[in-house]
């Protein structure tokens, strides 16, 4: 469904930092599949995300989804099939916009944008139903600025805001990283429940070894713009924390420190 | 007691024709969060526009519209110049500034045949002619008219802006001012709702401008200096006094911000300050705002911090 092929993404080019990050980097992604990914900082988790949504250029190589190149989509086009949640909870969501607001914008992504009136009260059952199956009391406080609501809230509104529209593909990067374990939990939680419902394909990067275990159908170990691990199917589903991190510690160790 | 009264009609006038010039600073400066200078060459840009237009006889309520239409032409370059060639906020509006110092020469030039100043005294304008006949020109002595055009012309663009705000585009607009990534998430390119903000915001800068035009009966380049620096204080004094109250829009804030800037500096003329001294007034009433919106803030962050 979504393939890298031979992607070289180079940062600084012509200056005595230049950093090949990718280098003839290929990937290719099933649909349906739930991927995460995990590797250290710098390994190139964030910049794979950024290709793939579009935000950051690739110097060679090209993307294809569902078959069309779209190397050369700009990012806010491939929004429309493309669902992300960021590691901060502040970019999801917009602080100045009530919830109801921010959820009537993300109803709009497919239809357009006019100058009809952005909330009509027929949408309202709809979305209040929407927000009670993240139970985070969401639903009360449809009148409320997204900048008040706490960071877990905020992530979770995120979440349901970017699956709200038909997307193909969601791409979670670190989305639970800024919470507190209960927040993260439940967040995790949320996501794993919408994949399943929407039959989602997911790709998702995180430093929690645990959820890399227990979540998602193939698991992939990035470092320094490889793949070093690649495992799915029986193989993903027996890996436990420790496997992962005795890998970590070996890569590690190959690097010098 | 005629000296208040005389104090208070300009202060209306005058403050309800710049509430439609701090409504637009407002889309640009606090939806967008644009510091955009353009506005002291639009401001001029619709006064020299509806005096060429009125003097050759075309509606005036037209002219207005037209004054409107040019100045979103002009905020639409601030926008591309930001968006498209990627030039920092200020450079952009200080390029547009330059230019239009340019093209308003020279429209006002080819108008009237060489003359800096297009001067339309007896012709109708929105204050004397249409509309303007059902009102009395003045009761028991008092002034009316002017106020209430003034006040129409105000509300019909606060309610206007306020329904467009509310409105898909008009959420996508806000949304570009405080979470860029957000518009782009929802499939949609960001610049585009720059260049549309910067657009209307200079449109009610360029339509203030005819409006001021037709209730002096001239326009000339020099009303565009220290309009940025209007603007932004009636803003600022509007949504730092009255932005926190309860079932006040925000548009309601900056047209009560802009009556209280104006009735500032109509007190201090009327008290003898030498007119020479207004422009250096205006920058020290802008400085007090900024610092009295910051207090104001810093108190109500800590009132926060003692609730929870």
């Amino acid at each position: 469904m979504l393939k890298l092929e031979n992607v070289t993404k180079i940062f600084n080019q012509g200056t005595v930092d230049e950093l090949k990050l990718f280098d003839n980097y290929s990937l290719s992604i099933d649909k349906g599949e739930f991927v995460c990914v995990v590797g250290s900082n710098g390994s190139g988790k964030t910049t794979l995300l950024n290709i793939i949504c579009g935000f950051s250029p690739v110097d060679s190589g090209s993307i294809i989804f569902n078959g069309k190149d779209i190397t050369k989509t700009p990012e806010h086009r491939r929004a429309q099939f493309i669902g992300r949640v960021f590691q901060n909870p502040q970019t999801g969501t917009c602080p100045d916009l009530t919830v109801l607001e921010n959820m009537a914008l993300a109803d709009c992504k497919k239809t357009g944008y006019g100058l009809s009136r952005a909330v009509s009260k027929k949408n309202l059952e709809r979305y209040r139903s929407l927000l009670e199956t993240c139970s985070m009391g969401l639903e009360n406080k449809l009148n409320i600025k997204c900048g008040s609501l706490s960071g877990g809230q905020r992530q979770a509104l995120a979440l349901i805001i970017a699956c709200m529209t038909d997307i193909e593909l969601l791409i979670l990067d670190e989305h639970t990283a800024a919470l507190d374990p209960k927040s993260s939990e439940r967040v995790m939680e949320l996501t794993d429940k919408i994949i399943r419902e929407k039959n989602l394909t997911a790709f998702m990067v995180t430093h929690n070894l645990r959820f890399a275990t227990e979540y998602g159908t193939r698991l992939i170990m990035l470092h320094e713009g490889e793949s070093v691990m690649d495992l799915s199917g029986d193989e993903k589903q027996k890996i436990g924390t420790d496997n992962i991190l005795a890998q970590f510690n070996r890569i590690s160790i190959e690097c010098g420190n | 007691m005629e000296i208040f009264f005389n104090v208070l009609r300009v202060t209306l006038e005058e403050g309800f024709m710049y509430a439609v010039l701090a409504l637009g600073v407002y889309i640009t400066y606090s939806i967008l969060d644009f510091p955009d200078l353009s506005v002291d060459g639009t401001v001029p840009l619709g006064a020299v526009t509806t005096g060429i237009l009125i003097v050759r006889g075309v509606n005036p309520w037209l002219c207005c519209l037209v004054a409107f239409a040019i100045g979103m032409a002009a905020g639409c370059v601030t926008g591309l110049l930001n968006v498209k060639l990627k030039i920092r906020p200020l450079l952009c509006g200080i390029l547009v500034m330059t230019a239009l110092l340019s093209v308003n020469l020279v429209i006002v030039m080819s108008g009237t045949g060489g003359l800096s100043i297009v001067s339309f005294f007896s012709s109708p304008t929105i204050f004397s002619s249409g509309l303007a006949e059902l009102i009395p020109y003045s009761v028991g002595g008092f002034a009316l008219r002017t106020v209430i055009i003034s006040l129409i012309v105000a509300l019909l663009c606060k309610f206007l802006l306020d329904i467009f705000l509310k409105t898909k585009t008009g959420l996508l607009l806000r949304a570009a001012g405080s979470n860029h990534q957000y518009v782009t998430m929802m499939g949609r390119n960001p610049g585009n709702m720059k260049i549309l903000g910067l657009s209307l915001g200079n449109g009610f800068a360029s339509l203030a401008g005819s409006i001021i035009a037709q209730q002096k009966g001239s326009a000339d380049l020099q009303m565009g200096t220290g309009m940025v620096v209007a603007g932004l204080a009636c803003v600022i004094i509007g949504l730092s006094l009255f932005g926190k109250l309860k079932f006040t829009a925000a548009t309601t804030a900056v047209i009560l911000g802009s009556i209280v800037y104006k009735a500032c500096l109509s007190a201090a003329l009327a008290m003898g300050l030498p007119t020479e001294y207004l422009k250096l007034l205006m920058a020290v009433l802008f400085t007090a705002a900024l610092v009295l919106s910051g207090t104001l803030s810093k108190k109500q962050g800590g009132k926060k911090h003692a609730q929870a």
